[in-house]
């Protein structure tokens, strides 16, 4: 049994699946970023109010001089990450990338614990001396950001 | 000299474009047959011009010309020739130049071997393709020319970011390039068929081949960017949701989409009005796609300079372009008329479901891209990455995996359900064969993997069906190409789906003569060596590596660079039948324990093995479908002349 729509309808329905797919896509996409977009901190941003716990953010700045220090287990370590404005302590388990050094830019990707200490799944470091992720121009105290 | 001579080209490229976009527009307006037969030549000559100009800059850097700005930025005089020739587009003027030089070859060759499209029609075409190019021309002379000099020039030049030193760099951005471009001829196709009024059959044909050659180099750079992102980051991942990821991505949805849409309009004279948006989306995809890669508004590796004069005006260009389009679209799409009609059960709706569900992952995919540009914008620092994409892409894509079971087995125009039904039962058999094979290690795999699993399984049979009870000699080359094409989706999905079910990490400091246990590997760590190579110095760990038997040595490395100063680490990988062993050297703890990363990886290899099944279909159904047209063009001819009845 084949019922054969109107010319009309056809292009009708057509049209009200394409709305009908792209508000659905808007409707998933922003119903899915309430919950999961990561956002990124400065330390001076945490220090009044502290991100949720279960909540995945990022944190970003520089990691402080002197401030690294390995744990027994040999891959982990704790550092402090500084904005010249504020500190916050991260614990990382994993391997550090590369560019990852003492003094240098960092966004460490995890969430915060209750005592204001920050828990690192991921470390990015820049990647070359050349540019700057715009993400720590922006939030780095400008004495910072210029070269030493 | 080289230099002054490739800016020259340029130049005379850049007015050649304008010159073919107003004699496609006097001559068509006027309805000058002189004029507008005098435009296919000015589009050959143009795309040779901006080819030599692109062959001068290879040559600077072959040379390695310091006294040209962009080489000495880029180059110096100890790189491999392999990377001193890409480095001609590893960088942001390169780059830009090379995307010109594929748009205006592409003309060319439209110019040279396109016959079926009405004529005026595809000097309609040729025109829109002038415009797109002239944009891109001003772009590089006016804010990024690549032949600038500098005086005096340096001693050595400042290289290249050694993460790019990797024969991948050499093919990746011209094969990405090849498929952005190559949706930027099936968009003019699609502004030549609006301007004229000829959305037709015919002008689906014509560009088919464009939508089926972009999006068979889109599915060739995604898989080969996907590995190297694995294999050189050392990070075991092989998709990070990365806005620059996003941006092949979403040209390749939309591509995917106007691919199967334009069967429709090619072979049924349905879905015009849809297929032409499909068209201008795909396009846009490209040029939002070059936008966030290019315009430094991302940071990663493919972001050369950040330069926010070059971001506006990439974006100028963007927005005139999508909005001219979605204009042109609004003021003409009244006057095509609707096409054939189908039914609801019918290959047409198995097609029209792909393409929304397509259309809503890129929907999603476009959201998740932009919204942090948005937030950023209002001041918000935020990044959106894996569990959102995972999420809401992991459900839609799933059902997708359905529907593109069912769709081959549909027939044209209308089709019984309950006949459907029953040449399902096959693959419904498989998918049960593996939910009892996947029972007894269900326990601890996530949802979604185990569904991919199963419906890897069914989409596996099902694809083949089509080939069920035909004589496999005279199917055609086109139908063996969507088979293969939609059995490496079956094939990646598995890959997927086993890798995020049943990877197995260690994260391990070891002292030498040490070992640990991964999957089914035993990896011993018997030491470390110093490894030297062109331009690099490192160490490599050396693990021995055995399962029952057999012992393999693997050397992860860690790399210096001094040309710029950089350290990268250099995984190694075993491949076996049933998967790979990841390893990765990390640092040396103060009390001599080297740190390793370990990663057993079951079935992963299928994830870019279906990614080159899915292109060698690309492939197959492009030379058949091409070979088709040109076998029948030489009977008519034949007949025409008298040498057949």
């Amino acid at each position: 049994m084949t019922s054969r729509m109107k010319p009309k309808h056809q292009r009708l329905v057509l049209a009200c699946l394409a709305l009908f797919a792209t508000l659905g896509a808007g409707g998933l996409a922003l119903s899915a970023l309430k919950d999961e977009a990561a956002f990124f901190y400065a330390p001076a941003d945490v220090a009044g109010d502290l991100p949720s716990p279960d909540r995945a953010v990022r944190l970003g700045g520089m990691v402080e001089k002197g401030s690294v220090h390995r744990l027994g287990d040999g891959v982990s370590m704790n550092f402090v990450v500084t904005d010249g404005k504020a500190s916050v302590p991260v614990r990382f388990t994993g391997v550090a990338p590369d560019l990852f050094r003492e003094g240098s830019g960092v966004v460490a990707e995890g969430h915060f614990r209750p005592d204001g200490s920050f828990a690192a799944d991921n470390l990015l470091a820049k990647h070359d001396e050349r540019y700057m992720p715009p993400q720590m121009a922006g939030k780095m105290a400008p004495e910072m950001t210029r070269p030493q | 000299m080289i230099a002054e001579t490739g800016l020259v080209l340029l130049w005379l490229a850049a007015s050649l474009a304008l010159l073919q976009l107003a004699m496609a527009i006097i001559g068509l307006r006027f309805d000058r047959a002189d004029i507008i037969s005098a435009v296919r030549p000015v589009a050959i000559v143009q795309g040779l011009l901006t080819a030599l100009a692109m062959g001068a800059l290879i040559l600077l850097f072959a040379r390695t010309d310091l006294s040209v700005l962009l080489v000495a930025e880029n180059s110096n005089v100890a790189k491999p020739m392999l990377y001193k020739i890409a480095g001609a587009w590893g960088n942001h003027e390169g780059s830009m130049l090379l995307w010109v030089t594929i748009l205006g070859l592409s003309g060319a060759g439209i110019a040279l071997f396109e016959r079926r499209l009405a004529e005026r029609t595809l000097i309609a075409t040729l025109g829109a393709q002038a415009l797109i190019s002239i944009g891109f021309f001003a772009f590089l002379l006016l804010s990024s020319n690549p032949f600038a000099r500098i005086w005096p020039p340096p001693a050595d030049g400042r290289g290249l970011n050694p993460l790019l030193q990797d024969p991948g760099l050499a093919f990746h951005p011209p094969t990405l390039y090849f498929g952005y471009v190559g949706l930027s001829v099936a968009f003019s196709f699609a502004v030549g068929a609006l301007v004229m009024r000829d959305v037709t059959p015919a002008f689906a044909r014509a560009m088919r081949p464009w939508a089926l050659g972009a999006w068979l180099f889109l599915t060739l750079g995604i898989t080969a960017g996907s590995y190297w992102a694995y294999y050189e980051l050392g990070w075991g991942g092989w998709w990070f949701w990365d806005p620059v990821e996003n941006a092949s991505l979403m040209p390749w949805l939309a591509a995917t989409a106007l691919l199967h849409s334009v069967t429709v309009l090619a072979t049924r004279d349905g879905l015009r009005a849809w297929t032409v948006m499909l068209a201008v989306v795909a396009f846009s995809m490209s040029m939002i796609g070059t936008f966030l890669v290019r315009s430094g508004v991302l940071t990663s590796v493919h972001a050369f300079a950040v330069d926010p004069e070059r971001g506006s005006f990439l974006l100028a260009l963007l927005a005139l372009y999508i909005g001219g389009a979605l204009a042109l679209f609004a003021l003409r799409i009244g006057s095509v008329r609707q096409g054939a009609l189908f039914d609801p059960v019918s290959r047409e709706a198995g097609l029209v479901l792909n393409n929304l569900l397509l259309s809503v992952i890129l929907g999603v995919v476009l959201i998740g891209t932009l919204y942090p540009l948005v937030a950023q914008g209002m001041g918000v620092q935020l990044s959106v990455g894996k569990p959102f994409f995972d999420k809401t892409i992991g459900p839609v894509a799933l059902i997708l995996m359905v529907a593109l079971a069912f769709g081959p087995l549909l027939r044209w125009r209308s089709d019984d359900p309950r006949a459907l039904l029953r040449r399902m039962r096959a693959p419904v058999a498989a998918a049960l064969f593996a939910l009892g094979m996947l029972v007894p290690f269900a326990r601890g795999i996530s949802v979604l993997p185990l569904i991919g699993l199963i419906l890897a399984a069914a989409l596996a049979v099902a694809s083949i069906l089509p080939l069920w009870g035909r004589n496999l000699r005279r199917t055609p080359l086109f139908t063996w190409g969507m088979v293969i094409a939609h059995l490496g989706v079956a094939v990646a999905v598995a890959g997927m789906a086993s890798e995020s079910a049943f990877t197995r990490e260690r994260l391990v400091a070891l002292h030498i003569g040490q070992g640990v246990q991964v999957g089914p590997y035993r990896v011993g760590f018997a030491g470390v060596r110093p490894e030297v190579g062109d331009n690099w110095s490192g160490i490599g760990g050396v693990l021995t590596v055995s399962r029952g038997g057999e012992t393999v040595t693997l050397i992860p490395q860690q790399r210096y660079f001094s040309d710029p100063v950089t350290t990268t680490n250099e995984s190694a990988i075993l491949t076996v039948a049933d998967g790979q062993l990841y390893t990765v050297l990390g640092e040396r703890n103060p009390d001599g324990r080297w740190q390793l990363r370990l990663w057993w990886k079951p079935l992963v290899t299928l994830i870019w093995l279906g990614g080159g099944m899915m292109a060698l279909g690309g492939l197959l159904a492009l030379i058949g479908r091409v070979g088709r047209e040109w076998r029948t063009k030489r009977r008519r001819r034949r007949i025409e002349m008298g040498y057949l009845p």
